[in-house]
């Protein structure tokens, strides 16, 4: 072997292996695996391992804080990376108009028959072409029994009485911020002809006066602490604060409330739609939804789960027993479309009032 | 030639990065304010210049103008507090400057947004330091301390202070000590040297360190969020608001450019006076 | 190089004024109940917690990953910039650019970089993050330093090779040593503002657990309370960090001293 050999059988080598190396990667990289994005707690700890141990799929999560969020990454970066995402309904339609997402084969889901007819039938999604529901609930108020009387109207919150202000707090999340508003002044939820908008924001800016402040996720704290003793919340996050101190109590306005329904989606760019279709049947299962429901108490659109929970769980919060037909009857938010722009600055307007 | 060949050398990486990460990707965005929103939040690639239009709207020139007086007292609270501190680090003994320096800034290791619930524990009506204000007698009642303006400044000047500690400090340690000598030696008074001979030397740590408070507060969006109740619209909770909820890239990128192009021209204006205190110290 | 007893009193106070609010959130991670803002009885239930809750660990591990990285990439390159900067004829284009990434408020840059990636099909991960991360160090960086050139003798460079220096030696043995408290601090700076950095990361990071740093992990925790545990896990930060300071002291004197 002469010296000018070595270098190239190193070579030969190098490449040989390399070869080899990338063939292997390749090949691993061929074996089913998907990404789905979440809230944090939102689903049970363990579900990610028990679906693939049942399925063999490879499920790895990632974890986002707002809807707001999850939107602005999926549609500067086309979807790339995620199979499956949880995500609100009218950010679900949005994504459906963006072409974004795709559409579910129902018989790749056989567990939507757990689904109360309701959930079939949604406003924004009929028949659930590309998206099936999760949780839903409504938006309404959540306060301390034991200082004040049941409040009957959305006006208790933004008129409030004397003892009250400034002990008051209501959601900063645009939607339901204004939600309030259109509720008390009985226009739709989804209007947003400048009539109507003006009227809103007058109505929030004199109410702003008597806020504590504007809270998204510490205002059951603020009741439990007495710091605040109406707030305006969801109803599960109302069950915080009730398991924290009995005292504290949930209610509907007379005007009404919105039914808020959280989606599971399957991105268009996903690779492994088979894959992520298993996961969302896999979620749609009977055990997961009574998971969901003991644990973040929030209801679940799956008859199925929500017959089989405990009625102990009931009495403790009075509003998981909601049925779906007094939930139906309340509006349910849809993307604003057109109307984005000029909502946006009206919300902007009152966040900005003095 | 070697210095150009140097120069090259020292500015290339640097510039190159910015380039390529930087100005590239921010054009590209930049250019959607030339076009309109897509009904669900797209970009229509229709020319228009309506979102300049929108954008030179009273309310947001308010908006900016209330975020820009907070962050401005923000940053005059940070250097009252910082520059005694770093000038205390610059006179300890050498062998423990670092750690100090270290211990400044340990705190900020941990959380920003654990930090700031650490903040209303203390702020709220019950919250400890009412309690030992209303405990001492010096107060009657407790104080509104939290979700209004002071909050959000407390909330500034506690995180970006350690900022300008370290900025402060780069600057401060070279000052050449025999010319605080002479001064003193000559008979000058404490504040005499401090404000002829070692502040203008020091000059530019200070506004390296006010810069860096004015434009991470003028951007924050958690503290007003948080400390401030939301009942602040600072500027960074507005651009959040375009680009996230309302899904609006094209107005959230105008709003974008008119912030940027005020900001620097605030640069400016603030390097030009540093250079001239700067130049004035050094003549004299 | 003695401290008159006022300075000495407000480095004190400023000490109490920074640490007050982690003692307060140390004590929160003895919290019983899961409250970030009400205190209901002592225990010791989030530090067990912690130690099996995979996701915040594997969080805190690639934040420090990004962190370090990043920091010693725009560390580098951001001292080569403000000394090449500072030895030329000045020039306010130059001062924009370097400007730019501190002003541009963060969600623009984030969304512009994912854009970017996603444009030219790049694949996102850590790596990703770090990339983007290094933008805004450098812009800190070269400031902090280019304040420490600003009351450089530059005649002792000349001296140096007057007497024979290479251009390298020169660099190596004069000028570092002269900016070496501005680079540190830089350097700290960078560090710091990595460590806590959210919007971007959300934006620039792969998808899945492997390229979550802790303040994405954190702020997703929001929509169900931020729990204790993050507390427990950066009271064990700060005592660690602590206690590796005051060893290294103790340990090499050479290091901290110049």
């Amino acid at each position: 072997m002469t010296t000018s050999d070595a270098p190239r059988r190193t070579f030969a080598h190098l490449t040989a292996s390399t070869a080899c190396a990338l063939a292997l990667l390749a090949g691993a990289a061929h074996a089913d695996k998907i990404v789905i994005s979440n809230w944090d707690g939102y689903m049970p700890p363990d579900l990610l391992e028990k679906f693939t141990a049942e399925t063999g799929i490879e499920a790895e999560l990632s974890v986002h804080a707002t809807n707001e969020e999850i939107m602005g990454k999926v549609v500067a970066g086309g979807g790339k990376g995620y199979d499956v995402l949880f995500v609100s309904s009218p950010f679900a339609e949005a994504l459906h108009n963006l072409g974004l997402v795709a559409d579910i084969d129902h018989t790749k889901v056989p567990n939507v028959a757990n689904l109360y007819p309701e959930a079939t039938e949604l406003a924004h999604d009929p028949g659930n072409a590309y998206s099936m529901p999760y949780a839903w609930g409504t938006t309404g108020l959540c306060y301390r029994a034991d200082r004040m009387e049941e409040p009957t109207s959305w006006m208790d919150l933004l008129a409030p009485a004397d003892d009250l202000k400034g002990k008051v707090t209501m959601l900063s999340t645009d939607r339901w911020l204004m939600g309030a508003a259109a509720l008390a002044l009985g226009k739709s939820l989804n209007d947003t002809s400048t009539g109507t908008l003006t009227e809103e924001e007058e109505l929030l800016i004199k109410a702003k006066k008597d806020l504590l402040a504007y809270d998204d996720s510490t205002f059951y704290l603020k009741l439990v602490s007495g710091e605040a003793t109406m707030v305006q919340a969801w109803d599960g996050w109302c069950n915080y604060g009730i398991a924290e101190n009995a005292e504290i109590k949930y209610t509907i306005p007379k005007e009404g409330s919105d039914l808020w329904v959280d989606t599971i989606v399957i991105t268009k760019a996903s690779e492994n739609k088979d894959a992520a279709m298993k996961f969302v049947d896999y979620v749609l299962g009977q055990d997961t939804g009574v998971w969901v429901a003991s644990n973040i108490l929030y209801k679940t659109p799956n008859k199925a789960a929500m017959e089989a929970l405990d009625p102990a769980l009931i009495e403790s919060f009075p509003n998981m027993g909601m049925k779906p037909e007094e939930l139906i009857k309340y509006e349910q938010l849809r993307d604003l479309g057109k109307g984005q722009k000029e909502f946006a600055r009206t919300v902007t307007q009152i966040m900005a009032a003095q | 030639m070697r210095n150009t060949l140097k120069s090259v050398i020292l500015l290339a990486p640097g510039l190159g990065w910015l380039a390529l990460f930087m100005v590239i990707p921010c054009a590209l965005i930049f250019t959607y304010a030339f076009f309109e929103r897509g009904v669900y939040g797209g970009i229509d690639y229709i020319f228009t210049v309506e979102n300049f239009q929108r954008a030179a709207d009273p309310l947001y020139l308010g908006i900016f103008l209330r975020s820009a007086k907070i962050a401005g007292l923000a940053t005059l609270f940070a250097i009252l507090l910082a520059y005694p501190a770093a000038y205390a680090i610059t006179r300890a003994p050498q062998r423990y400057q670092t750690a100090l320096l270290i211990f400044v800034i340990l705190p900020f290791w941990s959380n920003y947004l654990i930090r700031t619930y650490a903040w209303i524990v203390m702020l709220n009506r019950e919250g400890l330091i009412n309690q030992s204000l209303v405990g001492l007698g010096v107060t009657s009642e407790p104080l509104p301390l939290l979700y209004n303006n002071f909050a959000v400044i407390v909330g500034l000047v506690y995180n970006y202070t350690p900022f300008v500690v370290l900025a402060i400090y780069s600057s401060l340690n070279r000052i050449n000590r025999e010319t605080i000598e002479a001064s003193e030696d000559l008979g000058a008074p404490g504040f005499t040297t401090f404000r002829r001979v070692i502040l203008p030397q020091t000059i530019t740590g200070v506004a390296a360190g006010g810069v860096f408070v004015f434009v991470l507060s003028i951007g924050n969006f958690i503290t007003p969020d948080l400390l401030g109740g939301g009942r602040l619209q600072m500027v960074g909770n507005l651009i959040y608001d375009q680009f996230l909820s309302a899904r609006d890239w094209p107005f959230g990128a105008a709003l974008s450019m008119f912030l940027i192009a005020v900001m620097m021209a605030l640069l400016f204006t603030q390097a030009v006076l540093t250079n001239r205190a700067a130049g004035e110290g050094r003549a004299s | 190089m003695k401290m008159g007893a006022g300075l000495k009193l407000h480095l004190v106070l400023f000490y109490a004024f920074l640490y007050v609010p982690i003692l307060v959130l140390m004590a929160l991670s003895f919290n019983r109940a899961g409250l970030p803002t009400v205190w209901t009885g002592f225990s010791l239930e989030w530090y067990g917690k912690l130690f099996t809750a995979d996701p915040i660990i594997k969080a805190a591990r690639n934040t420090l990953i990004v962190a370090v990285v990043s920091t010693v990439l725009a560390t580098v390159i951001g001292t080569a910039l403000a000394v090449g900067v500072e030895t030329r004829r000045k020039s306010s284009a130059l001062d924009a650019v370097l400007f730019a990434p501190m002003i541009i408020p963060d969600i623009v840059l984030a969304i512009a970089l994912l854009s970017f990636y996603s444009f030219l099909n790049v694949t996102l991960g850590l790596h990703s993050i770090i990339l983007s991360h290094v933008v805004f160090n450098i812009a800190f960086v070269v400031a902090v330093v280019r304040t420490r050139m600003r009351n450089f003798d530059h005649s002792i460079l000349e001296a140096s090779a007057d007497l024979g220096a290479s251009e390298f030696t020169t660099f190596r043995r004069v000028l570092l040593p002269a900016i070496a408290p501005g680079v540190i601090a830089g350097a700290l700076l960078s560090f710091t503002l990595s460590v806590d950095e959210f919007i971007i990361a959300f934006f620039t990071a792969g998808p899945g657990s492997s390229s979550t740093t802790l303040p994405m992990q954190i702020y997703a925790m929001i929509r169900f309370g931020v729990t204790p545990e993050i507390n427990a896990m950066a009271t064990i930060v700060m005592l660690v960090s602590f206690t590796l300071v005051l060893v290294a002291q103790r340990a090499d004197k050479e290091v901290f001293t110049r």
